[in-house]
């Protein structure tokens, strides 16, 4: 039996950036809001003394549970997708505060060739740079109009940072300086302005000194202890939810957050979504929690099995092409990343120390900053170094040759530890018509629900860029001194691990209702008081890391949120239809 | 309450900046800390003198029933980190008794895995099996990454199950092609037959014969670097090879330092004052 609740103004399905930020800004302009967390109730004690790098990055404590349900993985559309079973092999955040409490914290700004790519690509290099099988599209908002929002995300989160000397229009600086500078970051630093880029520090979500947030809350001030990213934070001076926009909500008295809520349904009726259908983990009960505005801020998969689970949008067909609901899944796999590793004989980094997003970075790859006339791509993406602080059991690299274990093994990896470097370009991944998610037809989850299917492949785009990415990095390395420089291998396809969590699409934004699934503000078109928020916003993925974008895009959604609960109706016109094929 | 007759005397300088840390932090309230407190006080002194021992008393099987299974699992983990001028190798620093351990938990019992069927056993014969994937090498990941390659983990057995099974297919193995235990063969030979398990060349049932070595090269290396509250890196001996200094509260007043600085490696059970 189905309890029914009480109805509520707004609930939110999802703790992370995305709710987190929502139900902040919804429970602060007076609306009763309740959000949903299918994992456990966490704060900052949970993290304090955890210092476990067995625990938390080879156990992934941190990562959903997935005994109940995971996602299945095809390259191919005539393949049968088999289910990612193991934690090593997918990463998705759970908890209280979502991935965003394990995050690194790099914090980059989209650029405004990301949100208008198809129509600069056209303008710059006419019709034919795009090829046929590419599903990219502008996202039916500027630069210009998000930079409001980026603003507001970067002020709540505390980011340390400066400027990127050839970014773009900013309303205000980064809130703290950037963080201290270490040997390695001023290898990077000075060798690659020698070489006549643009270098800066990576704007960062660890912060280089407390700070107080325009909602009030405090930050401190961070340690470089090193357990960074797959770690909540011992100090409180990581920027994730928990110490943000949670208890800002909390303060309100208007907001409460309910965990271990599995949310199996949106319940729709009517040109309406009236709530959602949730099984309470601890007891296995049933409940019904009606609201005015359905807000999906969950990650990439569950909010686009939400959908499809309820029968809201027209799933997405990839052989007729039509349908919306995952469409233009995108995503930074095993192809990304790549780069070159340096490997020197006689001189030693205090690698073991770090922060997640310590490390120094530059644009001059990124984006349309280059002219790509002359190469078989389109896009960048950023090229870094960073220096996480890295634990014993990570930091086995050996140069190229060495055995995978046994004496040869085991000399050089301890001879190199704290003597390799790696230099890695962020590279963007475009959208096509046959990478998509849509429903297993074989596996199932504990309540006999179908999973989510990925079906993903590479094209000569992604291998391009990353072999373009891989030789700028072996430049920089060979300038910043390395004595043996190992160059990542350019995979020939998608090998079904998850990493890193970048994964995004599916119920992308746009103008048109025939290739998107929510407008810009996140409103779906179809149904006008469902919101859903987050990564699978982005209709393609851009050459820097997500995070900004998903906290910038989670104030516009609330501003959106309180048009809507103020007016009603769709919030913007749709264009015309446009033809696809 | 306290008993007086331990005193301040009894208690570390950690301990009690610990404890003051707590009051001052304000995170614990009276009561709770008078409880604390008297915990303190009752820790027997010589607890705190082997601090940086790890205990012999855990040195026992707890999963691997057969002793000659876990001799296999020695002599095995010896030839992939073997003792040298460097340092211990696998059996001086605990870890058959860590791989031991973890089989018994929840790792070694998948228990955090996708475990519902359909099973695709020949995940090898459909060729999507990603043998060489190894995330630590490179892409986004590569910092955090154990270096053993990924293939898909699509068996219906757990990893304690591939474990038994493997190790008693690797004396099959010493035995059939070289005509000797495994723990009485020459290195080399030892070697040879842990090849032939890397590359897929024998046959096991339910799994392939590199998943099980990729597993046994995973845990091989965990175990030696991993915090020694698990068993393994024993003494921290591990940690000290690699002049890694364990978890510490800060470096801030490091971080921006150019030479590189060692320090003595602390443990968990340091940092948590325990």
């Amino acid at each position: 039996m189905v309890v029914k609740l009480a109805k509520v103004d707004v609930v939110v399905v999802g703790t992370g950036w995305a709710g987190g930020v929502v139900s902040a800004e919804l429970s602060k302009a007076g609306y009763k809001v309740v959000a949903l967390e299918r994992g456990k109730n966490v704060t900052r004690d949970d993290y304090i003394g955890v210092k476990d790098e067995l625990r938390y990055t080879d156990r992934y404590e941190m990562m959903q549970n997935l005994a109940s349900d995971t996602v299945t993985s095809r390259n191919y559309v005539d393949e049968t997708a088999l289910p990612v079973r193991t934690r090593k092999e997918v990463m998705i955040g759970t908890d209280l505060g979502g991935g965003s409490v394990h995050w690194a914290g790099a914090t980059y700004r989209w650029k405004p060739y990301d949100f208008e790519i198809r129509s600069k690509t056209i303008e710059r290099y006419g019709k034919n740079k795009i090829p046929a099988d590419m599903t990219i599209q502008d996202w039916g908002i500027t630069y210009d109009e998000m930079e409001k929002y980026y603003d507001r995300w970067e002020k709540t989160a505390g980011i340390s940072g400066e400027p990127d000397p050839i970014g773009d229009m900013r309303s205000s600086d980064y809130p703290n300086p950037p963080m201290k500078e270490s040997p390695a970051i001023r290898l990077f630093m000075d060798t690659t302005k020698k070489m006549g880029y643009h270098p800066y520090r990576v704007p960062a979500g660890n912060l280089s000194q407390a700070y107080v947030n325009p909602d009030g809350e405090q930050m401190n001030q961070c340690m470089f202890c090193s357990f960074c990213s797959h770690y909540g934070c011992d100090f409180g001076a990581k920027s994730d939810p928990l110490v943000t926009v949670l208890p800002t909500a909390m303060k309100t008295g208007n907001f409460e957050a309910r965990t271990g809520a599995y949310v199996r349904r949106v319940l729709y009726k009517g040109g309406k979504a009236t709530g959602v259908l949730y099984t309470d983990t601890m007891t296995g009960e049933e409940f019904e929690q009606p609201a005015d505005v359905v807000v999906l801020a969950a990650f990439t998969f569950t909010n686009n099995r939400l959908l499809l689970l309820s029968g809201i949008g027209k799933p997405y067909n990839p052989n007729t092409r039509q349908g919306v609901i995952g469409r233009n899944f995108n995503a930074q796999f095993n192809i990304t990343f790549l780069g070159a590793r340096g490997f020197f004989k006689d001189k030693k980094f205090n690698y073991y120390m770090g922060a997640g997003a310590l490390g120094a970075t530059l644009s001059d790859f990124a984006g349309d900053n280059f002219d790509h006339s002359n190469v078989d791509f389109i896009n960048g993406g950023g090229i870094e170094l960073r220096q996480y602080g890295d634990g014993a059991i990570a930091t086995n690299h050996v140069p190229k040759g060495t055995p995978g274990w046994g004496e040869e093994f085991k000399k050089n990896s301890i001879y190199y530890t704290n003597r390799s470097l790696v230099v890695w370009y962020t590279m963007a991944t475009m959208s096509y018509w046959h990478n998509f998610l849509d429903l297993d037809p074989t596996y199932k989850d504990n309540f006999n629900d179908p999973l989510l299917r990925v079906t993903y492949k590479y094209t000569d785009q992604d291998r391009n860029m990353a072999k373009f990415g891989i030789e700028k990095s072996r430049e920089i390395m060979e300038a910043m001194g390395a004595d043996i420089i190992d160059e990542d291998e350019v995979p020939e396809e998608f090998d079904h691990v998850y990493d890193g969590m970048h994964y995004a699409g599916g119920v992308i934004m746009g103008t048109d209702p025939a290739t998107s699934a929510v407008n810009n503000y996140l409103q779906m078109w179809d149904v006008d008081n469902l919101f859903v928020v987050g990564g699978s916003a982005f209709p393609q993925f851009a050459g820097h890391h997500p995070t900004a974008t998903i906290g910038a895009l989670a104030y516009r959604a609330s501003e959106g949120i309180v048009n809507y609960l103020k007016n009603g109706g769709q919030l913007v016109e749709a264009k015309q239809k446009s033809s696809i094929v | 309450m306290a008993d007086k007759s331990t005193g301040t005397n009894g208690m570390s300088r950690r301990t009690f900046i610990k404890n003051s840390g707590l009051v001052a932090g304000g995170l614990v309230g009276g009561g709770l800390f008078g409880g604390l407190l008297t915990n303190q006080f009752q820790k027997k002194p010589e607890i705190l003198s082997d601090a940086k021992m790890s205990g012999g008393l855990q040195e026992a099987r707890v999963f691997i029933n057969r002793a000659e299974d876990f001799n296999i699992l020695s002599a095995a983990t010896e030839r992939l980190f073997p003792k040298d001028s460097l340092g211990p190798g696998a059996i001086e620093l605990g870890v058959p008794f860590f791989i031991d351990k973890q089989l018994a938990g929840e790792w070694g019992m998948n228990a955090k895995e996708y475990m519902k069927g359909p099973f695709i056993t020949n995940i090898q014969a459909a060729g999507n099996h990603n043998n060489s994937n190894n995330q630590d090498s490179q892409g986004p990941n590569a910092a955090t990454q154990v270096p053993a390659p990924t293939p898909r983990y699509q068996s219906i057995l757990n990893r304690s199950e591939i474990f038994t099974l493997g190790l008693r297919k690797i004396d099959q193995v010493a035995q059939e092609d070289f005509g000797a235990r495994f723990v009485d063969l020459a290195p080399d030979k030892q070697d040879e037959v842990l090849r032939m398990f890397e590359e897929d060349k024998v046959e096991m049932k339910g799994v392939g014969s590199s998943n099980f070595f990729y597993l046994l090269l995973q845990t091989t290396l965990e175990g030696a670097y991993a915090d020694p509250v698990y068993g393994g890196n024993k003494n921290m001996m591990g940690w000290k090879m690699k002049e890694y200094p364990g978890p510490r509260m800060s470096y801030l007043d490091k971080i921006d330092v150019e030479e590189f600085i060692v320090m003595e490696p602390e443990s968990l059970r340091n940092y948590q004052g325990h």
